[in-house]
């Protein structure tokens, strides 16, 4: 038995951890009883593990083909976003979609529907798969958007429970360089960001805003909002990112992020941006996966862990964003740098997250005695706005919000039937929202 | 499945009509709590507290009865439990216990078995059929309810708490035996109560009700603290009654 967690490092479970390296291999595990299928463990809460049962590492399919003329490549599940830009980076080939991290799977990619900070423009990963290869407890199957396109949509999104992906031709993107341009903008409230979004961002592949969820009073939703498009070819030939250097060797001990050093860090961070900037080269990954440079550093939250809370509501309900910054700010929890994001239209998958809107990110340390609580209110807030919470990062919703949230939960459970009729696919999260049998 | 505040969905209650289980389970039912299984010795009160999860918001209860005086009652109460959980079981609250009177009995040889039996012996029997279910579903927290009278025995009580101090201690290293499984062990020591159990007793400095102590264990669950002091000063003042002179402390305990 291993012991397993989310990325936000709660709740953790003991599993059987097994590591198929073949398809055949993934066939016989589906055949042997309930299983959960894991990548690299960036999902936030529950839904890479299976208390005392067996968890599938797919990190083993890791091959990665080459890329034809057209941009297409074969991938194994278990590829990371790392690897892939590894080796077709120096080929001027880019992923068309990427979260705020290198290491996820494409397993996890198509799983959870990722998005990234070009989603108002080129829609979430599932826009860009071309096709996957599924392998369920009654079979294996070629999916795509023209072939079974009901299985296809119930796996972008599907958290896993549709069966094993064991591999996925994805488009990638052209690029001429390994740099993106980068306008910066500070807003001194959350309306001239949120304006500043609605007005500019069809003029940019990338946007992004990182909110300060401390500030109060005049300063509520002050934020810096940065938008990016790739260079075109310059001098440097596009190469690799580097990879991190930095580290957390060991747990932080609980409340290093406390109230106090969590608004140094934000004043500190909101000032050291410039007031407008234009056309700054940054490098890929310092653009795209800050994080990446510090190995683990969600040991920074302690022990106890934290929870990422991630809602989307529809693009009229911008005042719901207000709101529940103006409530974070007031409770007085400890919220690190939030990340407000317009969504463009959301896509076909059943339980896929995005939806044209706002999207809101927060990072919160457990512990606090009215987290709970208050989050259980913001879930109040966002399904009244007609919005959801991110099932990737959960580890706390409601499980009787769930079907209000995301309505076409009943159709999904029907197409999953078919390929699952015995309910071997299985995770905490699903367990926990009820999303499959207990 | 538990959340990431160790808010169960499932929960076991052994002495489930314990005026302190009842207010920790009224919090977990307006929580996330949806099936909970109550074991006691008294079926009215099993009924009446099943009830009253429900009316918190538990959509599923089971009650089951047994007898703490036979220890060999404690495997097969625990598996039948389980089996009325009908899954996996994220919390079991241990609550059993007696306290009584002790200057109308400490002279019978057989009511000090019974105290010790009650208070300790059928517990351990059950928490380690519990421990062994538990790390098998590779998930779940353990609720001990001790009491700070186990910290420092005092003589007018000397059966009960040397009793529950016994349960005490054995479950710090049971906690620590849980350490990297996914299965935690927390103990509760609440000051002075006023509940069932505790009526016509003398009350001590810091005396609260059921719902305090509910406060603080629900609290617990989510920053894992193997022990829960209720209300929490007494951690700071138990530091110090435990060194306190004998010869004082037996002027002091009994005010």
């Amino acid at each position: 038995m291993t012991r397993l967690a989310g990325w936000g490092r709660t709740p953790a479970a003991q599993s059987s951890v097994v590591a198929p390296s073949s398809e055949e291999e993934v066939a016989e595990l589906l055949a042997r009883g309930p299983l959960c299928v894991r990548g690299l463990g960036r999902s936030y809460g529950d839904a890479a593990q299976l208390a005392g049962g067996t968890v599938a590492e797919l990190t083993g399919l890791d091959e990665i083909g080459p890329v034809d003329e057209a941009g297409v490549v074969t991938l194994g599940a278990g590829a990371s976003i790392d690897a892939l830009l590894a080796s077709v980076l120096p080929e001027g080939w880019f992923v068309p979609v990427t979260p705020g991290t290198r290491q996820v799977t494409m397993g996890g990619a198509v799983a959870a529907d990722v998005h990234g900070k070009n989603h108002h423009r080129d829609g979430s990963f599932a826009s860009h798969v071309e096709s996957l290869r599924l392998a369920t407890p009654r079979g294996v199957f070629d999916v795509s958007p023209e072939a079974d396109p009901d299985l296809f949509w119930a796996t972008l999104g599907g958290m896993g429970l549709t069966g094993v992906v064991t591999r996925v031709r994805l488009r990638l993107l052209r690029v001429e360089s390994d740099v993106v341009l980068v306008d910066t903008d500070r807003f001194d409230d959350l309306d001239g960001v949120m304006a500043a979004m609605v007005e500019g961002d069809e003029r940019h592949r990338y946007s992004v805003a990182w909110v300060d969820c401390t500030a109060a009073g005049s300063r509520t939703g002050r934020a810096v909002l940065t938008r990016g498009d790739h260079a075109p070819a310059g001098a440097e030939p596009p190469r690799a990112p580097r990879t991190g250097r930095l580290g957390v060797p060991f747990v932080a001990p609980p409340g290093l992020l406390n109230r106090l050093s969590v608004r140094a860090f934000n004043e500190a961070w909101f000032r050291r941006a410039p007031r407008h900037a234009v056309e700054e080269p940054h490098s890929l990954g310092a653009f795209f996966h800050p994080l990446d440079g510090v190995a683990d550093w969600n040991r920074l939250y302690g022990p106890r862990g934290f929870v990422q809370y991630q809602f989307v509501v529809p693009e009229n309900a911008g005042e719901t964003v207000r709101a529940v910054i103006e409530r974070l700010a007031r409770s007085g929890l400890v919220s690190f740098l939030a990340v407000l994001k317009r969504f463009g239209a959301g896509d076909p998958g059943h339980l896929s997250f995005p939806m044209a809107g706002w999207t809101l990110a927060l990072d919160l340390p457990v512990g606090a005695e009215t987290l709970p609580d208050e989050l259980d209110a913001l879930d109040e807030l966002v399904l009244d706005a007609g919005g959801r919470v991110y099932l990737a990062k959960d580890a706390r919703l409601d499980p009787a919000k769930v079907a209000a949230m995301y309505p076409r939960l009943e159709e999904w459970r029907a197409v999953r039937a078919r390929v699952d009729p015995e309910g071997v696919l299985t995770s905490d999260l699903a367990r926990r929202l009820h999303l499959v049998g207990r | 499945m538990e959340n990431a505040f160790g808010q169960p969905q499932s929960v076991v209650v052994l002495g489930g009509t314990s005026d302190i289980a009842r207010a920790i389970v009224r919090k977990l039912c307006a929580a996330r709590a949806e099936t909970v299984v109550l074991a006691g010795r008294d079926p009215a009160g099993l009924a009446e507290a099943a009830r009253e999860a429900e009316e918190y918001g538990a959509t599923r209860t089971e009650v089951l009865t047994f007898d703490a005086e036979d220890p060999a009652s404690a495997e097969t109460t625990v598996a039948g439990a389980f089996e009325r959980a009908g899954g996996p079981v994220d919390l079991v609250i241990v609550a059993v216990g007696a306290l009584g009177d002790q200057s109308e009995f400490e002279d019978d040889p057989a009511e000090a078995v019974r105290m010790v039996t009650v208070n300790m012996t059928w517990p351990v029997a059950a928490l380690t059929a519990v421990r062994t279910r538990l790390l098998a579903q590779g998930h779940g927290r353990i609720l001990v309810l001790t009491s700070v009278a186990a910290v420092r025995v005092r003589r007018s009580m000397y059966l009960y708490a040397g009793a529950k101090a016994g349960l005490d201690r054995l479950c710090q290293g049971m906690s620590d035996s849980l350490v990297g499984t996914g299965v935690r062990l927390q103990l509760v020591r609440p000051g002075f109560v006023r509940t069932k159990m505790t009526s016509g007793q003398k009350e001590a400095p810091f005396t609260t009700g059921p719902n305090e102590v509910a406060e603080y264990v629900v609290r617990a669950l989510s920053t894992d603290d193997p022990v829960v002091w209720s209300p929490p000063v007494l951690r700071y003042l138990f530091v110090v009654v435990r060194h306190l002179p004998a010869a004082i402390w037996r002027r002091v305990a009994d005010l």
